[in-house]
């Protein structure tokens, strides 16, 4: 009994149990499902369908025929005439202009007044009404359209006047404005991805949720756990195999995502609305880096907080309310423009969040910046675990009943 | 052999172990008897090293667990209260995951593993996914990978629990054969016919405490009791939470 044999070999607690963990999910179709397929493959569907169905609806109102209701055009021939070379096609006048446009039956009504033939004539100036619903931001190309093509008409026709004085048309306008936009092909695509980190918080969540919640309460309620810390291994190291299998099961949910995204990438036709997009092996190489931390850090977290239910069904309660905490940073950030600062990079989160927003802007994040994310993030997770390992010396712990 | 002296441990202000204190021999089946809730689980959790003791000693092989609970685990064979098994995995693949836990070397894995699937008679169930086993195949596995480290102790909390005739009758076998390896058996139970039939010792726990320490034989002459039942109703002073 207790033959010990010196040199024979001996698996290691670690690697037995995070071998273990990942053998017997493998095993679970939900767990599979979710941390392979559904987790990590639709954000990138729903992202590839809201953007393209974005783009193209941008792409339609800037390249077609626009139709737009006009009231009284018989007034105004040559007016009609230049909204027409702008690409619109005048509609048959409609009896309510702000109902139509309230009920969305069309973006824009032009209203021309009864006065207008008789008051262009004598030169004074007349009114041309837009009717828009500007809460409506669907509407907004078009309206900026139709008010671009008039203002156009009017300055050229005021500018004309001028000149049949004597005068030059800068007598009217002292000053120009000269826009010059600063703004790339690439930092203008990141107004639109501003939800793109959270994807990838929710998809390394969403990769561990079903692991974390087996291996700690799950398998607290199979009554497993008690057998399992009567074995001559210290419960920290059982822990670290556990939270291991987790980080492996989410980062696995990362790679697919970021594969799914550079696929997708491929068929967003961005660059015909003037931004650049680039999900490519550069991006998905930087993002791995940067969110490695968070696989851990969120890791722990899930463990710890499934650790304190008492049973499945509870632990997946509390890990839903966890889910919320990344979507602040998302959030913050899209409602408050704040400028970053270096130590916000340090934040767990906010720092992933502000990183991958820059490698969409096409800036690159320094070798500070990603320092500092990783240090701070890393630190976080390595706290967490530290709770976490306490947590699981609790007696209560391992007893189900 | 396990030695315990003065068990205490209280959750709140209930007394669960109240100065329990007895010893097991290598070679020797002791019995823990006592109805529902006198402290033998809470007891045997603390031999485990489950939980800590708020007051005495437990030595295992004269290993103290207090000093040294990852030694005094590695002397123990138990089957827990709790038997969960992962029902995704073999009985094999179980078996083999707690092997490895205990360090067992991969070479004598095998060996080990196959000889207890014989002995158990789990031949057909080994290479099952333990999903939808009967509470006999469950307890067949779980006593497999308690003792696949072939340990000197063997910790059994009411291992018959559940069981039907034929599987109680086969797990009595079984630890009659631990018995005659020169093994030290102890075990829970609150059926006096099964500790009676199997013990050399029993230990009586009611409410905390041990109330009678003897072999059957001397039980039966304290009490002045033929009949073993009505020996331990004595004892314990109720009839209460014991089945025959």
């Amino acid at each position: 009994m207790n033959a010990v044999t010196a040199n024979a070999k001996r698996a290691s607690a670690f690697l037995t149990v995070f071998l273990k963990e990942v053998r017997e999910n493998l095993r679970d179709r939900r767990t599979i499902v979710t941390a392979l397929v559904t987790g990590p493959l639709v954000g990138p569907m729903i992202f590839a369908l809201l953007l393209g169905s974005m783009l193209s609806r941008e792409l339609d109102k800037a390249e077609q025929p626009l139709h737009v209701p006009v009231i009284g055009a018989e007034r105004a021939p040559n007016l009609i005439d230049a909204l027409k070379a702008g690409g619109i096609v005048p509609q048959a006048a409609i009896a309510n202009p702000e109902q139509a446009v309230r009920r969305q039956d069309t973006d824009v009504v032009v209203r021309i007044g009864d006065n207008y033939a008789e008051a262009w004539r004598k030169g004074e100036p007349v009114q041309v009404e837009l009717f828009y619903d500007s809460s409506q931001r669907d509407a907004n190309t078009s309206v900026e359209r139709v008010t671009r093509l008039v203002e156009g008409y009017a300055r050229q026709q005021g500018a004309m006047r001028l000149v049949a004085r004597g005068m030059s048309p800068g007598t009217a306008w002292p000053l120009q404005v000269a826009r010059r936009d600063q703004a790339t092909p690439q930092s203008r695509a990141v107004l639109m991805f501003a939800m793109l980190p959270y994807f990838f918080v929710i998809t390394i969540f969403m990769g561990g949720m079903y692991l974390a919640i087996d291996l700690t309460a799950g398998e607290r309620e199979r009554q497993s756990l008690e057998p399992l810390f009567a074995n001559p291994v210290p419960r920290w190291k059982i822990l670290c195999g556990k939270l291991a299998a987790i980080c492996a099961f989410s980062a696995a949910s990362l790679l697919i995502t970021l594969l799914a995204f550079a696929v997708v990438g491929q068929f967003i036709p961005a660059e015909k609305i003037g931004m650049e997009l680039d999900l490519g092996l550069h991006f998905a190489t930087y993002v791995s880096l940067l969110m490695l931390p968070l696989v851990l850090l969120l890791a722990v977290l899930q463990s710890m907080v499934a650790a304190f239910a008492k049973s499945y069904r509870e632990a997946q309660t509390y890990i839903s309310l966890l889910m919320l905490v990344p979507i602040i940073p998302s959030l913050l950030l899209s409602f408050m423009p704040i400028k970053a600062q270096a130590w916000m990079y340090a934040v767990p989160l906010l720092g992933q969040n502000l990183g991958i927003m820059q490698l969409l802007r096409g800036d690159g994040v320094t070798g500070e910046q990603l320092g500092l994310c990783l240090a701070g993030s890393l630190a976080a997770a390595l706290l967490a675990v530290l709770a976490t390992v306490q947590l699981y010396r609790s007696e209560k712990l391992a007893i189900s009943a | 052999m396990i030695e315990v002296k003065d068990l205490h441990k209280a959750f709140g202000a209930i007394k669960a172990v109240d100065g329990v204190g007895f010893s097991a021999r290598d070679g020797q089946i002791t019995g823990l008897l006592g109805p529902n809730g006198a402290g033998k689980t809470t007891t045997l959790r603390m031999l485990y090293t489950l939980m800590q003791p708020d007051r005495g000693q437990i030595l295992v092989d004269g290993i103290d667990a207090a000093a040294d609970p990852l030694a005094v685990r590695r002397q123990l064979g138990v089957l827990p209260d709790a038997r969960g098994l992962y029902k995704r995995l073999t009985a094999r693949e179980n078996i083999d995951y707690f092997a490895r836990l205990h360090g067992l070397p991969e070479n004598e894995l095998a060996p080990r593993r196959e000889a207890l699937i014989k002995a158990l008679e789990m031949e057909e169930i080994g290479d099952r996914r333990t999903e939808g086993f009967s509470q006999g195949q469950r307890v067949k596995t779980a006593i497999a990978r308690a003792l696949i480290h072939d340990p000197r102790n063997v910790i059994l909390d009411e291992p018959t629990n559940g069981l039907d005739v034929m599987a109680t009758r086969a797990l009595r076998q079984f630890m009659l054969k631990l018995k005659a390896e020169g093994r030290c058996v102890l075990f829970s139970s609150h059926i006096m016919q099964e500790v009676a039939a199997l013990c050399d010792r029993i230990v009586v726990i009611a409410h905390g405490r041990v109330v009678a320490d003897e072999t059957p034989q001397a039980l039966r002459e304290q009490t002045g009791e033929t009949n073993l039942e009505d020996a331990f109703v004595k004892i314990i002073g109720s009839e209460e939470g014991l089945a025959a």
